[in-house]
């Protein structure tokens, strides 16, 4: 008799907690993505005030829009920064897919997982110490080619090219491998048998079956690339300076709502790639 | 196989030998910029009380930062994989959307948010928690710091764990339901232990890059905080100069992110093994 | 996969294209690459030098001498003129990063103020030549601060400061600070005895919890806009403030303050010297100077240019001259200036 009314006890319990556990998810779940998006509703929202000071409305106006279609400095940077994403991109997919297909293969799993780890170092090393080390690679390395060959190359779009993709051919590799981890070998297999060559075989049935997850690569890193900061900040040179760098130097001085339209800009661009991102995500 | 040959040349050039150059740089001497002249002293330098209590703030934030994101990440990741596809799909997309947007940017919001007369302080006039010729004065605090930090870096935390449990097997939770335990009883027993390695892997994503900002002390934090990341930039990029000592610091901080890494591995795969 | 492949190949050809244009994208025709603070030029004198000189100018912006100088370092040489400050001037030249200048090219040098002609740093103009100057002192919001301010201790003194916190500035510069500080404490800026600097330090940890920040580059508009009513800033700055929040004031400190001078200079490997000496003799014109300084705010060195100034200007904080107080020049330090780091370290690591 007491075990059982204990029993219904221990079961209302239970139940109140988890009566409460919804509600709870549900407010956490609700403060959270006000958290994250008051801040950016209030950035977009003050974009559209003709008042010089960010935080206090002055009327509905367009002209920060219209100052930052006439800013020379920005559409340069957008230009450089769309350049260095788009060879970025080239070269960290083409890199990053042979990386992904390469330890795949390799026959060795112990040394492949060595070197699995290897390929994972740039994408865990913090981009300090990424855009110093490049910084100072840059500058010995141009040192010792001007004693050498008297002569010296400069910081520029070239050399954040370079920066970025040390890293993006990492995030590249990635997210190729785990495509590659779900795909049936015994495709690759049963095409050898019936004659294929290496080559055909890649091309016909490993590329395809690989093909989102390149794009996905692909997509992650022109978007880090864009985004990319301190690696660009260490490493860029004259007519080099980037998207990010040119907003770096414009919420530095704290000026006008300009910066506010360039956000709300760069939202919307956020939003056209996320999306592009989960539609591919979802063509499992 | 020769398809690794490519990447491993580059890779090899332009991520591990400089990384090898820093190490190298930490052991010379400062000069305009580098003496080459082998010396121990920066690492002597190390042992500077002031340095370790910089190293120990930074750590400090870095860990509270990750302790919130999780703290609002999981329930936040647990939430959305609940709902019903569509509502799901439209929230992951709406975590997503801060983590793809630059970051400077996100910070600048919160510095017109914070701000003396700002939005912040206009909203707390308005329902007289304040006085109108007063303010809240919660720009340029450590408190504004970790605010930014994690705001910066909660999408790097739901996402791994909302991939986790996305994959995470369903029946497991119901089978403990049916066995008697409650929903909180079987979230914390049976849920959690096996999401672990999402946790921790959103938990490094956090913690490393969080440890190395400079950005977020120096705008939200009014540059009267100094972090190891700012010690680190200042001695790059600004004054004083003093490439060997930063390259010091910054193979502190790599190996601090290498004990991480390593407790990640461990943890992570003995979580496998007791699930 | 038809559908991949047609995206694959999209992709591919605009890739193709942008690696072209990417490869392509050397310049023709001539380029003046200047390498300069933000903010601190007119861009409508870029336009008038392209048109008249035929060449195309790209400016590229840094927010401290260290910050250009450590480019400089890493193989910047592709730039054409650079902007550094007196120290700095000396320091490039030590690092040998600049060329000589040749000053037969730049006859408008006449045109020079006799106080920043020949000067200690860089004598005879052999490296570098004057383009504009500033004092450092405090910019005050007239409406908000009474009384107002004279002189360092009014930013210091606990008393004094305690109706203003947080709505402080300081300068995020080393020298400037410390400087500041040593000044308040009634000792030299360019001290290295420890003694004086561990009292600086116990002034400047004092300051601290009054300040809202350490900011070098923004502390202008924050004045301007009222977030803060008390800031250590430069001469050219604050008049800028001013001429957008007319309640801004400007005082040079009774006790003495920095006077500095940046000056065009010119690294080493740059394919265009004479451009770079032409831009500078242009700038050098009386109508440009005059219309830089009523754009930038900063006070000119070129005397001729004064009649074209507005007088608002000229009556103004950026040509404010301490005529009482004593002035000092930023010399660097060599290894003395550890004892200024350390200082610095302690007081944004505590």
């Amino acid at each position: 008799m007491v075990r059982a009314q204990q029993a219904h006890s221990a079961r209302i319990h239970k139940g109140i907690l988890d009566l409460l556990l919804d509600p709870l998810l549900a407010c956490n779940a609700l403060l959270a993505f006000t958290f994250l998006y008051f801040p950016i509703l209030m950035l977009v929202l003050f974009s559209f005030s003709s008042s010089r000071y960010a935080s206090i409305w002055g009327g509905f106006s367009l002209e920060w829009y219209a100052k930052l279609f006439h800013n020379p400095d920005l559409s340069q940077a957008l230009l450089n920064s769309l350049l260095i994403a788009a060879a970025t991109t080239l070269i960290a997919t083409a890199l990053g897919t042979l990386a992904a297909l390469g330890l795949e293969r390799f026959p060795d799993r112990r040394r492949a997982s060595h070197y699995d780890a290897a390929l994972t170092l740039p994408i865990l090393v913090p981009d300090i110490v990424q855009g110093l080390a490049l910084l100072l690679f840059f500058v010995l390395v141009f040192n010792g080619l001007e004693h050498v060959f008297d002569w010296r190359p400069a910081l520029g779009r070239t050399t954040v090219i370079i920066a970025h993709t040390a890293f993006g051919i990492s995030y590249v590799a990635v997210v190729v491998r785990a495509r590659l981890s779900g795909m049936h070998k015994s495709f690759e297999e049963a095409a050898m048998d019936l004659g294929a060559n290496e080559w055909q075989v890649f091309q016909r049935i490993t590329l395809p079956l690989i093909w989102p997850g390149v794009l996905s690569g692909g997509l992650l890193a022109f978007t880090l690339s864009l985004d990319e900061f301190v690696i660009t900040f260490f490493t860029s040179g004259p007519g080099a300076t980037t998207l990010p760098i040119q907003v770096w130097s414009m919420v530095k001085r704290g000026v006008t709502p300009e910066v506010n339209a360039l956000s709300a800009l760069m939202l919307l661009t956020s939003i056209v790639l996320v999306t592009l991102s989960v539609m591919l995500q979802r063509r499992r | 196989m020769w398809y690794l040959l490519p990447p491993a040349v580059w890779l090899g050039l332009f991520a591990f030998l400089p990384l090898g150059m820093v190490a190298a740089i930490s052991l010379m001497q400062r000069g305009s910029p580098i003496t080459w002249e082998f010396t121990l002293g920066n690492y002597a330098r190390l042992a500077d009380p002031l340095l370790l209590t910089i190293v120990g703030r930074s750590l400090w934030m870095s860990s509270v930062t990750t302790v919130l994101c999780l703290v609002i990440g999981y329930p936040l990741a647990y939430f959305i994989v609940q709902r019903r596809l569509h509502v799901r799909t439209l929230l992951y997309f709406l975590t997503l959307v801060p983590l793809w947007t630059n970051s400077l940017v996100l910070i600048y919001a919160w510095m017109v948010l914070l701000r003396v007369d700002g939005v912040a302080d206009q909203g707390a006039r308005a329902v007289n928690w304040i006085a109108t010729d007063q303010s809240l004065n919660w720009l340029y605090t450590p408190g504004a710091v970790v605010l930014g930090l994690v705001y910066w870096y909660m999408p790097f935390m739901v996402y791994p764990i909302y991939a986790s449990l996305e994959k995470f097997d369903w029946r497991l939770f119901e089978a403990a339901q049916d066995l008697g335990a409650s929903r909180l009883g079987a979230f914390f027993r049976v849920l959690v232990p096996l999401t672990w390695p999402g946790v921790l892997a959103g938990g490094l994503l956090v913690f490393i890059p969080a440890l190395s900002n400079f950005v977020v002390p120096q705008f939200l934090g009014g540059a009267k905080v100094a972090l190891i990341g700012n010690v680190i930039q200042e001695r790059f990029l600004s004054q004083p100069q003093d490439w060997p000592l930063g390259s010091a610091l910054a193979l502190v901080v790599m190996l601090l992110i290498s004990v991480a890494i390593w407790a990640y591995f461990k943890f992570a795969y003995e979580g496998d093994a007791v699930g | 996969m038809a559908r991949y492949a047609w995206l694959g190949g999209v992709v591919l050809a605009i890739v193709v294209v942008v690696g072209v244009m990417v490869a392509v994208n050397s310049d023709q025709t001539r380029t003046l690459r200047i390498f300069i603070w933000e903010e601190y030029i007119d861009p409508a004198v870029y336009t008038l030098f392209e048109r008249e000189f035929g060449a195309k100018v790209i400016e590229d912006n840094y927010g401290s001498n260290e910050d250009m100088r450590a480019k400089l370092q890493a193989g910047g040489a592709v730039y054409d003129l650079v902007v550094p400050s007196d120290y700095m001037v000396r320091l490039l030249r030590q690092d040998g990063l600049l060329l000589p200048i040749d000053l037969s090219h730049i006859p408008n040098l006449t045109h020079l103020a006799a106080r920043f002609r020949d000067p200690p740093y860089d004598p005879g103009h052999a490296y570098s030549v004057p383009y504009q100057w500033g004092i450092t002192g405090i910019g005050y919001n007239q409406k908000l601060v009474h009384p107002a301010p004279t002189q360092w201790a009014d930013l210091f003194e606990p008393a004094r400061i305690e109706p203003y916190k947080h709505r402080i500035s300081m300068l995020n510069d080393m020298r400037e600070v410390i400087g500041a500080a040593l000044i308040a404490s009634g000792y030299s800026p360019e001290t290295i005895d420890p003694q004086h600097l561990a009292e600086a330090q116990a002034l400047l940890l004092q300051q601290k919890p009054f300040l809202a920040k350490y900011d070098s580059e923004s502390f202008e508009d924050s004045l301007a806009s009222g977030e803060t009513v008390l800031a250590h800033g430069w001469s050219g700055e604050i008049a800028m403030a001013q001429s957008q929040n007319p309640d801004i004031a400007f005082v040079i400190p009774a006790e003495g303050t920095f006077v500095f001078v940046d000056n065009w200079a010119i690294p080493k490997g740059t394919r265009q010297k004479e451009l770079a000496e032409a831009f500078i003799n242009f700038v050098l014109r009386p109508d440009i100077s005059a219309m830089i300084v009523n754009h930038a705010r900063y006070a000119s060195v070129n005397d001729a240019a004064r009649p074209l100034i507005k007088p608002e200007i000229l009556n103004g904080p950026s040509y404010a001259w301490p005529e009482d107080s004593k002035v000092w020049w930023l010399n660097d330090f060599r290894d003395a200036g550890r004892l200024y780091e350390r200082v610095w370290l302690e007081l944004k690591g505590r």
